[in-house]
């Protein structure tokens, strides 16, 4: 370990504690009066800390969204092709680092599970002095390091997360959110669910039975009853069941038309194929060719359902298919490095990397308070999503929104979502007061 | 009442699946006393005998495109599939069937890696305490579950059926009770199957001769190596026969959920379960725990009964344990002494 | 028996000296960070309280996180609604995971071996999925209890006005965070060291241990064994509760997976990585434990690459890849690998592995250095 340097002043506090041991630990503090916020850099390196989920269902994910973090430091201190920076609105970075320092990183893994995030942040910022703290695959994990960085005053730039908790009820001061949500999801989804189903359509929704999952229920039943639908039921199934068989045959008689599968990652996978398997694709009701909706996937859960994806309809932050100047910036230099294309989780770790780097240097410091004024309300575009819009708000950003269905025909092993509509940012705009919630100060804490 | 035909059959496969998890279990922590934490990594590693030799058959040639060049500059790629080129039809035929072609490939495989795993660390476990035999068969059950996700992956791998089987077996129409009532073929292929893995287990066991040897090895080794008996070498066996059953649920199991290398962990703590709810020692009882978990967790997840007890579906196995275990001190049908002390 | 009581202000200054001074040797480990360091007495004294249910009864509980994690919602709730003073959210954390104990074990004793395992699994699971999904509106689900600028808090606002951000724990005006908090965890542990080792020496002590080695024979004389294991029991649940609550100290956030099985499963593992029935063994398997998921995990390609960097080029690429494999998203193969060879080569934990070594160097003159460890052999 080359960092001696972790120890820092919460030692002063502890002082009055402990009485015997603590002459000692005292000798490694350092520069403790020259900080005047947590982790300032003093020396001429910043480092940045990388949360990412790298055991558990969501690995592969995390492992991407790695990828695209170890891109943006190498294209921020200048290396490689400069990726997004030629393509960003914003022209402050130059390719020197942030503020002239150069961008180191370390790693950790949330396991995607509350704790495991936690204590892993926790060492990024105790030991390892990171300024920010970003990543992660779950809406639980983002709300709970949030949370944390709140508390130690370290900005937090969310990874993918989904749910409208993270910038609603749950939303912090020092967290942001680059990724779409639920909310969204649904207002995006409305109108070609009109479009392609009709209006006159009967629902029956499958919900993973936690936070995220009712959220996205709630938000799609409330779209789908503005449209005109029924909604027949909505069930609430474990996480992690593996078999849905029993909470699939009742949709078979339910007199339901459309299936809503508000679920994610391997439990989307599964109940997806096994809904295919009873064969709901073929199926007639009411005269209507039997749908299955799946409101948020990725193009990792479409390799996971294999041939049972085609042609189902659902929601997505951004795919490499994409034709703007951002988007094919960032699948070229990715694809060169890694030889594959992006996946969402890449792109939105990626471009939150770099936006944070880009409020530092607009602001001129690395002071929390002054970057998340850098943030908030910041206008920017040429980062694949169109013209987007970091709400001060609720540190939600708004942009186009993709209603993509699984690839009938694809090109190639990557091809496998086809765009159907891009959605534009103020079809998906809302009212920031809905989900409440209180972003809370921004003092700078010394943590 | 189609609601409840529907439930039946759920249960019945789930029940299936359950079982055949479980007889594996059994035969090794119920009568060899071995506590075996890596069972659901063997469960696993079937499932990944049929990604493997799917994945081999549909290895491909794969040529630069002289032109065509990706999104991100490189060439784009022209694949072949070779199993398709050599042998044509044959060869289609053969990717479309290698769910079941893989369990030729599995009983072999699974057998080695059983004995293997017996002669090269369980053996030395016997005899030491069941905190030691949950240890190192949890640590191997870790090692086995990261090798495989070094070389495919943490996203599941999708494992069709063959397209005969692929649809809905229309049971309604057959019994006359209308069009309702459809049922996924594979799935009462699956509970098929499972029936005769469970009904050739207990012929071994019951009918031949090697089976009843081991019968009375697991009742009492001493006595039958007294007699002159090599049991060592049947527990082997027995250990083998196990790996291969948890092995081929593995495969069977991989259209219904397409498998990633945590599969094996999520079975683990139901597996478990449902042998000592069977009761420990007994065949028996694995099977028949089995189904009626299966079974009871399918009814408890309808609307109806979901409806007055919110949140049943999620706990119902455990709580059917807890009543059994409670009011059946040995489980359903357990042997008293059998890993009580 | 006297002379061990004799050595025990000796024993309890030797292990208060080792606790306190965790933060300079643990440097040259990269492991001196308050989260890790208060992590590592918290689940020093979940795995001692785990301990004195399964070392010296020998009774296998497989649920025990349950009460881990009652502890941790207790605590959290205290502080939304009393105070942000630790004091009251131990007490609240230790009677609940207590009371609960005393339910589950009650039922539970009813069953030996395998069976009273699964019982107490079973009511793990079932406390951990509903508190995951049908009780959120107490434990928050997914997301996990975390305080809010809402909460009433009404002690506290009796004295003070509601601040601008959140409160942060404190211990009459000391800031539980950061180095305080893991000083106030580290005597904690140490008084419960000295409560473990109380009762593994005390009459009641050996009463558990004649339990383990033959309830039977127990039984034949006459003596009634249930309430003595349900003492300890509710004993190693209350410990269990207050490691929940020491957590809920130093980082205000409750969630659910704390009850996994995968949870008790872990505690299971520390104890008989270190040695089960041992005084300290537990604890050295927890900490290896979560030094692995810590710091083995944090390790990346551009770590590896610097710590090789004394290697000409070629090697240090092989080195690198072959490292990388242990390390980073590696780091359960290493914990399973770990598992494996410990319990081949040293059966008995990694407290058995210390009396190896005493034995070869030391004569057995050495047990000054291990002055707690009582040889009692796993099972």
């Amino acid at each position: 370990m080359s960092k001696l340097t972790m120890t820092r002043r919460g030692l002063l506090k502890a002082g009055a504690a402990s009485g015997v041991a603590l002459a000692a630990p005292l000798s490694f503090v350092r520069g403790a009066h020259a900080e005047s916020f947590c982790n300032m850099p003093t020396g001429s390196t910043v480092t940045l800390g990388f949360n990412v989920p790298q055991s558990g269902p969501y690995a592969d994910e995390g492992a991407d969204e790695l990828r695209a973090y170890q891109l943006a430091v190498k294209h921020l201190n200048g290396e490689g092709d400069g990726g997004l920076l030629n393509t960003f609105s914003s022209k402050a970075l130059k390719g020197n680092g942030i503020l002239g320092k150069k961008v180191e990183f370390v790693t950790g893994d949330t396991q995607t599970k509350s704790d495991a995030a936690r204590a892993s942040a926790k060492r990024m910022i105790e030991k390892d002095g990171a300024i920010m703290i970003t990543g992660g695959s779950s809406s639980g994990v983002a709300v709970a390091v949030q949370g944390l960085c709140q508390e130690m005053g370290v900005i937090f730039m969310a990874g993918l997360t989904h749910s409208n908790d993270t910038t609603g009820k749950d939303k912090k001061r020092f967290g942001f959110r680059h990724f779409f949500n639920a909310y969204q999801s649904g207002l995006a989804l409305g109108p070609i669910l009109a479009d392609q189903l009709g209006t006159d359509r009967t629902a029956y929704h499958l919900t993973a039975d936690y936070n995220w999952g009712w959220t996205q229920e709630e938000s799609i039943k409330n779209t789908t009853e503005g449209l005109g639908w029924q909604t027949a039921n909505a069930v609430r199934t474990p996480l992690g069941a593996g078999d849905f068989s029993q909470y699939l045959t009742p949709v078979l008689n339910s007199g339901a038309d459309v299936l809503v599968l508000n679920h994610y990652g391997k439990d989307m996978v599964n109940s997806l194929t096994q809904a295919v398997q009873f064969g709901m694709r073929e199926k007639q009701v009411n005269g209507k060719d039997f749908q299955i909706v799946v409101p948020l996937f990725s193009r990792l859960m479409a390799q996971g359902a294999g041939e049972n994806i085609k042609g189902i309809l659902g929601t997505t932050n951004w795919n490499w298919s994409l034709q703007d100047e951002g988007s094919q910036a960032f699948v070229k230099s990715f694809g060169q490095e890694y030889g594959f294309p992006p996946s969402q989780a890449a792109q939105t770790c990626y471009v939150q990397a770099l936006l944070y780097a880009d409020a530092c240097e607009r602001a001129g410091s690395f002071e929390p308070p002054a970057v998340i004024e850098a943030l908030e309300g910041f206008e920017f575009d040429g980062m694949g999503n169109g013209s987007t819009l970091y709400r001060a708000a609720d540190h939600q950003c708004f942009k186009e929104v993709l209603v993509v269905k699984g690839n009938e025909a694809p090109s190639s092993q990557f091809d496998l979502l086809e765009v159907v509509k891009i959605v534009p940012r103020d079809q998906v705009t809302y009212d920031a007061s809905i989900f409440g919630g209180d972003l809370g100060p921004s003092d700078v804490r010394k943590c | 009442m189609d609601a409840i035909l529907l439930q039946f059959l759920n249960g019945l496969d789930k029940g299936g699946a359950y079982a055949l998890i479980a007889l594996g279990l059994t035969l090794v922590f119920g009568t060899l006393g071995v506590v075996n934490f890596a069972h659901g990594a063997l469960f696993m590693l079937g499932a990944f005998c049929a990604v493997t030799f799917n994945k081999l058959l549909s290895l491909e040639k794969v040529v630069a495109h002289p032109t065509e060049k990706t999104a991100w500059g490189t060439p784009v790629e022209i694949r072949t599939p070779y199993v398709e080129a050599w042998l044509g039809d044959f060869g289609a035929f053969l990717v479309n069937y290698s769910v079941p072609f893989s369990i030729i490939v599995a009983i072999p495989v699974m057998l080695v890696i059983g004995i293997v795993m017996e002669r090269g660390l369980i053996k030395h476990f016997y005899k030491r305490p069941h905190a030691d035999q949950i240890l190192v068969t949890f640590g191997l059950a870790i090692v086995l579950q990261e090798i495989i996700k070094h070389y495919f992956g943490a996203n599941p791998i999708p494992q069709a059926a063959p397209a005969v089987v692929a649809g809905s077996a229309d049971i309604g129409a057959w019994l006359g009770l209308g069009d309702g009532l459809v049922y996924p073929w594979w799935r009462l292929v699956y509970f098929g199957f499972a029936a005769a893995v469970i009904a050739a287990v207990f012929a071994f066991l019951q009918f031949t001769t090697y089976g009843m040897v081991v019968r009375a090895g697991m009742r009492d080794s001493e006595t039958v190596g007294l007699l002159g008996i090599n049991i060592q070498k049947r527990f082997t066996v027995v250990f083998g026969i196990a790996a291969v059953v948890a092995g081929l649920a593995g495969v069977m199991y991989t259209p219904i959920l397409p498998p990633d290398y945590h599969m094996g962990m999520d079975f683990l703590v139901l597996s478990f379960v449902v042998v000592v709810v069977g009761g420990m020692g007994s065949l028996p009882g694995a099977v028949l725990a089995g189904f009626l978990l299966g079974i009871l967790q399918s009814f408890a997840s309808m609307n109806a009964v979901m409806s007055i007890f919110p949140g049943i579906n999620q706990i119902i196995i455990y709580l059917v344990a807890v009543v059994i275990l409670l009011t059946m001190p040995r489980g359903l049908l357990g042997r008293e002494g059998v890993m009580e002390e | 028996m006297k002379q061990m009581f004799n050595r025990e202000p000796f024993a309890l200054a030797a292990f208060s000296l080792v606790i306190l001074l965790m933060p300079i040797w643990l440097t040259p480990f990269g492991a001196n960070y308050p989260d890790l360091l208060q992590k590592f007495a918290i689940f020093a004294i979940f795995a001692m309280g785990f301990n004195i249910l399964f070392g010296l009864t020998g009774y296998l509980s497989f649920g025990h996180a349950a009460f881990l994690g009652v502890g941790s919602y207790a605590a959290v709730w205290s502080f939304k609604l009393f105070t942000m003073n630790v004091l009251p959210a131990i007490f609240f954390g230790v009677a609940f995971a207590g009371l609960f104990a005393l339910v589950i074990g009650y039922v539970s004793l009813r069953r030996s071996g395998i069976y009273f395992s699964i019982l107490t699994l079973a009511f793990a699971q079932m406390s951990y999925s509903l508190a995951y999904s049908v009780l959120t509106p107490i434990t928050n689900g997914e997301t996990g209890l975390q305080l809010t600028l809402q909460d009433p808090r009404i002690l506290d606002r009796l004295t003070t006005e509601a601040g601008d951000g959140l409160p942060s724990t404190t211990l009459f005006g000391l800031s539980m965070s950061g180095y305080s908090g893991f000083y106030f965890c580290a005597v904690v542990l140490i008084i419960c060291f000295f409560i473990t080792r109380r009762i593994f020496n005390s009459p009641f002590g050996l009463t558990l241990r004649g339990i383990k080695s033959n309830q039977n024979r127990m039984g034949y004389t006459g003596f009634n064994t249930r309430p003595y294991t349900l003492t300890a029991f509710v004993i190693s649940g209350m410990f269990a509760g207050l490691a929940g609550s020491l957590m809920a100290v130093t980082d205000p956030l409750a969630g659910a997976e704390r009850m996994q099985w995968t949870a008790s499963g872990e505690v299971v593992l520390m104890t008989i990585l270190g040695g089960v029935g041992t005084l300290v063994g537990p604890m050295i398997g927890a900490w290896v434990i979560k030094y692995f998921e810590n710091i083995f995990s944090s390790f990346n390609k551009a770590t590896l690459e610097n710590f090789y960097s004394f290697l000409p080029e070629s090697l240090q690429e092989i080195a690198v890849s072959v490292s990388g494999l242990f390390v980073g998203e590696g780091w359960h193969l290493t914990l399973g690998v770990l598992f494996m060879l410990i319990v081949i080569f040293l059966p008995g934990g990694i407290m058995e592995g210390w009396r190896l070594l005493l034995r070869r160097f030391g004569g057995g003159s050495g047990n000054k250095s291990e002055p707690a460890a009582v040889a009692q052999p796993a099972e």
